[in-house]
């Protein structure tokens, strides 16, 4: 009797394994060994595609600006040195016109800030337009909509001219005041918020909570996911932010690394070609947004799949 | 008023304490003898004030997009019918009011402004027309292989083909000039197979008359007949049809390396939403791996492919960093970019009522662009919804 059931319990045990090992087999047989070898080949091919960028970059920085010029392709510097890292943080002579440390120092200062402020004012920005009923709520979603289908790159005069006639062109207001708000990230968080079951709600309003206190230590910390996802992109994104700097100053004490780089490669100074000063400019101005990358792939995944659920 | 009336309603339903209404009346709010009001304000009562602090928790919002997104607009479009060097105050009348001179300079007035929006515009449609077909089907190329159950790694390939799209513009496009300089990494990987690569950075000639001439169909160098005589917006047919400059065409590929992860991620999500049970059909038909993508997979991710096309489309019609760090317009005018010419007739020129002008046919596009995209998906979301 008892040996029935055992045998029985392992053949179901059996079934499902073997239903969670389909789950993962491909339907299809495998490729025969010739196809396989070259479908490798052919991946590695492409994956190399996407690696030697970035290691001909970090190999570069390390060469002199003659072995660079006459083999970029070796990955392998001729004379290694840290002549370029050496300059950028002005352990040598410092180099001309690239006052790397204040680039970063300013790129590190103004994320920082629009990071908070995005988390902060995105979350109750989607909170209210989810759950709060106040009049103009859907006229109000409408204009966050509308807001995104909005070209960053056609308000480049426009924005300088609000900031010109506010008298805050050229200053760290300038920089951070506008990027505070951003309206996919208030998208992202008011589907989220609409993702809660309301009874938490409820729940705390007959315990007698208000509707700050509901927001801040009830809905808040439920929507830890979401938050990551909205700081990682948020961080990203002013990490990495471009034109709206490019129009908000012009003096060099405000230079970010995109600006100050941009302008520095780009040929505004002389200085002969410097590669491997620049390349390891653009590889440090990676590297935090790279190292979260690595740590927090799967919200980088989530942000760009919420591309997907705009509509 | 009546939707707050329901709404408020609807939450009562959902749980708060009702004190007022009678089960079992109309849900139509006003249509009993019973004045609404009275019967709102029992619900409402746990959540006093709540349209104030709706309002409190949007107003960050509401002001930070009102300052720096709409009046922006509204100032530039003022701008627009200005002729204003940048210098005195654009609202003080000073400055000349134009009326439409800056359009009309730029679209039908024959001249300067218009040759070098009529060269931005061709620039910036080979750039979208060589740009989003490449990245959307390397895209799904990518995801077709990250997809694939058989492969190792698959993890490792997905993260590196990810790993460029969220690096910042301005330091890839300073990795791109590196590579394409003229004897630069790329030049020396074409030699290996004996090919000697263009200046690419310094090359303004057209790829599609560079291959016509090699084909000894037309002669780059002495356009005659029909392309060189006729014209349109002040550039000559041959201009119009040479196709993007081998400058170009390192945007072009930058833009096509970058974006592609992106893209990827999202044919790949799709991809997985695929029902098993639709493949395993199809391969219980004994259908081979090309009708399996042919008949079962390409057709489930239409829709999305749809999405990726149109992001792709308005995207690209929005390229700067890369214009702004790898050409700036250079060489001979080849990579200039109706974004980068509102920005640079601006600050460079001091010319900002050309700029602004520049700038709103650009938003005209890409709303247009916009408005397509979301109309369209709508269109294809409700004709599943009616199939199911």
């Amino acid at each position: 009797m008892t040996a029935t059931a055992t045998t029985e319990d392992r053949r179901a045990a059996r079934t499902r394994r073997k239903a969670a090992r389909s789950a993962a087999r491909p339907v299809l047989p495998r490729f025969p060994s010739p196809a396989r070898v070259l479908g490798y080949t052919l991946v590695v091919g492409v994956g190399l595609l996407y690696l030697l960028p970035f290691a001909i970059q970090l190999v570069t920085g390390f060469k002199t600006d003659p072995d660079a010029a006459s083999h970029p392709l070796s990955l392998l510097p001729a004379t290694p040195t840290t002549a370029a890292y050496q300059r950028l943080f002005g352990l040598s002579e410092s180099a001309q016109g690239v006052p790397f440390l204040r680039w970063l120092s300013n790129s590190a200062f103004v994320a920082v800030v629009v990071t908070a402020g995005r988390v902060l004012f995105d979350s109750m920005a989607g909170y209210a337009l989810a759950r709060l009923r106040f009049r103009g709520r859907s006229v109000l979603f409408g204009f966050v909509l509308a807001v995104m289908a909005v070209p960053g790159v056609a308000l480049l005069i426009p924005k300088f001219l609000v900031l010109n006639t506010f008298g805050i062109f050229d200053t760290y207001t300038a920089m951070i005041v506008p990027l505070l708000v951003d309206a996919a990230g208030i998208f992202i968080m008011k589907q989220f918020f609409e993702s809660v079951p309301r009874e938490v709600e409820e729940a705390a309003r007959v315990d007698g909570a208000g509707v700050f206190r509901i927001f801040w230590s009830v809905v808040l910390p439920m929507a830890r996911p979401a938050l990551i996802t909205l700081t990682i992109l948020s961080f990203q994104g002013s990490w990495n932010e471009f034109t709206h700097f490019l129009v908000a100053t012009q003096s060099g004490q405000y230079e970010t690394l995109t600006t100050g780089l941009a302008r520095f490669v780009s040929g505004g100074l002389g200085g002969g070609t410097q590669y491997p000063l620049k390349l390891a400019a653009a590889l440090l101005s990676t590297l935090p947004v790279a190292a979260l990358f690595f740590c927090f792939q799967r919200y980088f995944v989530n942000g760009a799949n919420s591309g997907a659920v705009k509509e | 008023m009546s939707l707050r009336t329901t709404r408020s309603r609807g939450s009562a339903a959902r749980g708060a304490p009702r004190s007022t209404g009678a089960p079992g009346e109309p849900d139509t709010p006003g249509a009993t003898g019973t004045p609404p009001t009275a019967r709102n304000r029992a619900p409402r009562a746990g959540r006093r004030g709540e349209g104030a602090w709706g309002w409190l928790f949007v107003s960050p919002m509401v002001i930070i997009l009102g300052l720096f997104l709409v009046l922006p607009i509204l100032m530039a479009l003022w701008v627009s019918l200005l002729h204003w060097d940048g210098q005195s105050n654009p609202f003080g009348g000073q400055a000349d009011f134009v009326g439409l001179d800056n359009y009309r300079a730029l679209l039908t007035q024959d001249g300067l402004d218009r040759t070098l929006f009529a060269t931005s515009l061709r620039n910036n449609a080979y750039y979208v027309l060589l740009t989003v077909p490449l990245q959307t089907l390397l895209a799904l190329g990518l995801a077709l292989i990250v997809n694939q159950k058989v492969l190792r790694a698959r993890g490792a390939l997905r993260t590196t083909f990810f790993f460029p799209s969220v690096t910042s513009s301005i330091a890839v496009s300073t990795v791109f000039l590196f590579l394409f300089q003229g004897s630069g990494a790329v030049n020396s990987l074409l030699s290996w197979i004996g090919v000697k690569g263009p200046n690419w950075f310094a090359d303004p000639r057209g790829v599609l008359s560079l291959i016509l001439g090699d084909l000894g169909i037309v002669d780059p160098e002495k356009p005659a007949g029909a392309l060189a005589n006729h014209s349109f917006m002040g550039l000559s047919w041959f201009e119009w049809l040479s196709g993007p400059s081998v400058a170009m065409c390192t945007i072009i590929l930058l833009a096509v390396w970058t974006t592609s992860g992106t893209f990827m991620l999202i044919f790949l999500a799709a991809l997985q939403d695929i029902p098993r049970e639709l493949e395993e059909a199809a391969a219980l038909e004994g259908v081979n791996r090309r009708q399996l993508l042919r008949y079962v997979t390409l057709p489930a991710l239409r829709p999305v492919l749809f999405l990726v096309l149109t992001l792709g489309l308005i995207s690209t019609w929005q390229v700067f960093d890369q214009v702004y760090v790898m050409g700036q317009g250079a060489p001979g005018n080849t990579t200039l970019t109706p974004a980068f010419l509102s920005y640079s007739s601006g600050f460079d020129n001091a010319d900002f009522g050309q700029g602004s002008a520049i700038a709103f046919i650009l938003l005209a596009l890409i709303l247009c662009l916009t408005v397509l995209q979301r109309w369209v998906l709508r269109e294809r979301g409700e004709r599943t919804g009616r199939k199911r």
